[in-house]
């Protein structure tokens, strides 16, 4: 039995659990010792699932001695960011407005893993609802990042990737409405995907925007990245918006390198990206030449007003998407003398100061005798960005970016400005308005030793060329 | 700076919103979304006469399931739920006051 287990890729883990060279009690003690130590100073759980996994564990074990396959995650530790449905497992979006509300159901990605043999080791902490850069808006509390318990880990999904990059699950999933996996990702020195629209099943994924939402994994290697896609995608009939076709093998699809492709750099793109970022990012189309592609020129030019349609869509649609919370089916309840006063207290209760802004913004941009001057022109601006994308790719295989515009802040950098915290997504909202796949891969580090993220992106469903360049831009930090 | 949008706005956005907001919250929050608005003036400089709207990635038509019984949700697991339930049915206060 290995002594160590929090080292290996997931692939190699599983593989050696299938072939009875590790179990995966022991993968999990690793993973499970690694919490007792860390996590009280970190913070990436809202709930560790200790004794659940433990079970769990025990039962791919035995499924392996009694000569079964259980799948191709067989013992990989996962960790799921807490607005995923798990039944009988509360599921709080980080708000009090679901404190201790235990879903009748399962997400599509949950049981998908639990089929492929996978272990759930806890539920991650985000910003309330996912609205948020930095985990700062969480309900229960900041997660730090692992690399600086002084720095954010980035967010929404900011507990998803301090719990990969503190070793305490193997994997994680993330969902990403407008960059709420690739930023965390950067600033925690892992890999993060955000795939195209429609990879993913999003069935038991709590909506915040729901033509923006994704789910996708956050890795140590970009070969665990496609592993995993290539685990949970696919279409599901409990998801209209998922697609309904099979996807090609990312993990095939890596084997190639990226001789002959073409690196698009933008020379639109809005600045705002510090020096060091700017230098990593530089490095990166260097290493994809010395590999074999060719970088080229190319224009987004309706890029630059991303930010400013994704605040009025995403915020328009959670509007929409948070009536729901009532008080009325599930959560907390704020007793009053009616249904419209019961209403308004338990919502001001229940949500936090960044989700009731939002809910503000959107229903504002929604109502009467305003939809059109806000709502309906950012979906126009929309179409912009998505037809500027289109062409770009038209002469360029992928497009390279930074994902943040600097390393991990410090918690309260960004103040009481809301726009100053929306500004550290410049650079992953468009693909989400566009439904393009986006990926950070680790790139060395910048200002204070903290980790830097290349962003790649690419068209509707070209995650295998994407995935390419993502495998050359790790090989090309390794050496 | 131009105000895009009044206390008053506000006040009735959150009444449209069921969120019940102190009157320090509405201050705060007018001159918050009044930021955000303008950040938005930027959008005005395009011309957008001729653009389709993009509501989604992907156009979708209505997406139907062959009409047949599956397994639904525990109703007794969805009312354990919800902060009141009675008789096999969700429990709320009076509406508009009644009762």
């Amino acid at each position: 039995m290995a002594a160590s287990t929090s080292s290996g890729t997931a692939s190699e883990i599983a593989a050696a659990v299938r072939a009875g060279a590790t179990t995966a009690t022991a993968v999990l003690e690793g993973h499970l010792a690694t919490i007792a130590q860390r996590e009280p100073e970190i913070h990436a759980f809202n709930l560790v699932l200790a004794d659940e996994a433990r079970e769990r564990a025990a039962a791919i074990d035995a499924q392996v001695a009694a000569g079964n396959d259980p799948g191709p995650l067989a013992g990989v530790t996962i960790a799921l960011k807490d607005n995923m449905c798990t039944r009988g497992v509360p599921t709080t979006c980080s708000s009090k407005i679901l404190e201790g509300w235990k879903p009748p159901y399962n997400a599509t990605v949950v049981d998908t893993l639990r089929t492929a043999g996978a272990v759930v080791v806890g539920k991650t902490n985000l910003d309330e609802f996912a609205m948020g850069s930095s985990t700062e808006n969480s309900a229960f509390g900041p997660t730090k990042n692992p690399h600086d318990t002084s720095r954010v880990p980035g967010g929404s999904s900011g507990g998803s990737a301090a719990a990969v990059a503190a070793g305490f699950s193997q994997i994680a999933l993330g969902s990403d409405t407008g960059g709420s996996i690739r930023q965390p990702a950067a600033h925690c020195g892992v890999v993060g995907v955000k795939p195209t629209y429609g990879y993913v099943s999003r069935y038991g994924l709590v909506a915040f925007a729901s033509s923006l939402d994704q789910i996708g994994p956050f890795t140590n290697s970009v070969h665990d990245a496609a592993l995993m896609l290539d685990v949970i995608g696919g279409h599901d009939p409990l998801d209209s918006t998922s697609i309904p076709q099979q996807h090609p093998s990312l993990t095939d699809a890596i084997q190639q390198g990226v001789e002959g492709l073409r690196v698009g750099r933008i020379t639109d793109l809005p600045a705002g990206a510090d020096p060091d970022v700017q230098e990593r990012l530089e490095l990166a189309f260097e290493a994809l030449q010395a590999a074999g592609a060719t970088v080229v020129d190319v224009t987004v030019p309706a890029f630059t007003f991303g930010l400013t349609a994704y605040y009025l869509i995403a915020p328009a649609e959670a509007s929409s998407n948070l009536a729901r919370y009532d008080g009325v089916r599930y959560g907390m309840r704020v007793e009053a003398v009616d249904t419209n006063a019961m209403y308004g207290a338990t919502r001001a209760a229940g949500f936090g100061e960044e989700v009731k802004r939002r809910i503000m913004l959107g229903t504002y941009a929604l109502s009467a005798g305003y939809y059109d001057a806000y709502y309906g022109k950012a979906l126009k601006v929309r179409r912009l960005i998505h037809d500027d994308f289109e062409r770009a790719y038209e002469t360029a295989d992928v497009l390279l970016t930074p994902t943040s515009p600097t390393v991990a802040f410090k918690f309260g950098d960004k103040g009481d400005n809301p726009f100053a915290m929306y500004l550290c997504d410049t650079y992953t909202i468009p693909s989400n308005l566009a439904g393009h796949p986006g990926m950070s891969v680790p790139f060395g580090t910048g200002a204070h030793g903290m980790p830097v993220g290349v962003q790649v992106l690419a068209g509707t469903l070209q995650e295998p060329v994407m995935f390419r360049v993502g495998a050359a831009l790790e090989r090309a930090v390794a050496t | 700076m131009s105000a895009r949008i009044s206390a008053t706005d506000v006040a009735k956005v959150a009444r449209l919103a069921r969120l019940d907001v102190t009157p320090a919250e509405i201050e705060l929050m007018t001159s918050q979304l009044d930021g955000m608005l303008e950040h938005f003036a930027d959008v005005d400089l395009l011309d957008l006469a001729e653009v389709t709207p993009m509501t989604q990635p992907f156009p979708l038509s209505n997406v139907f399931r062959a009409d047949v019984v599956r397994p639904c949700l525990d109703r007794d697991e969805v009312l354990a739920a919800a902060p009141a339930a009675q008789d096999g049915c969700f429990q709320v206060p009076p509406i508009g006051g009644e009762g």
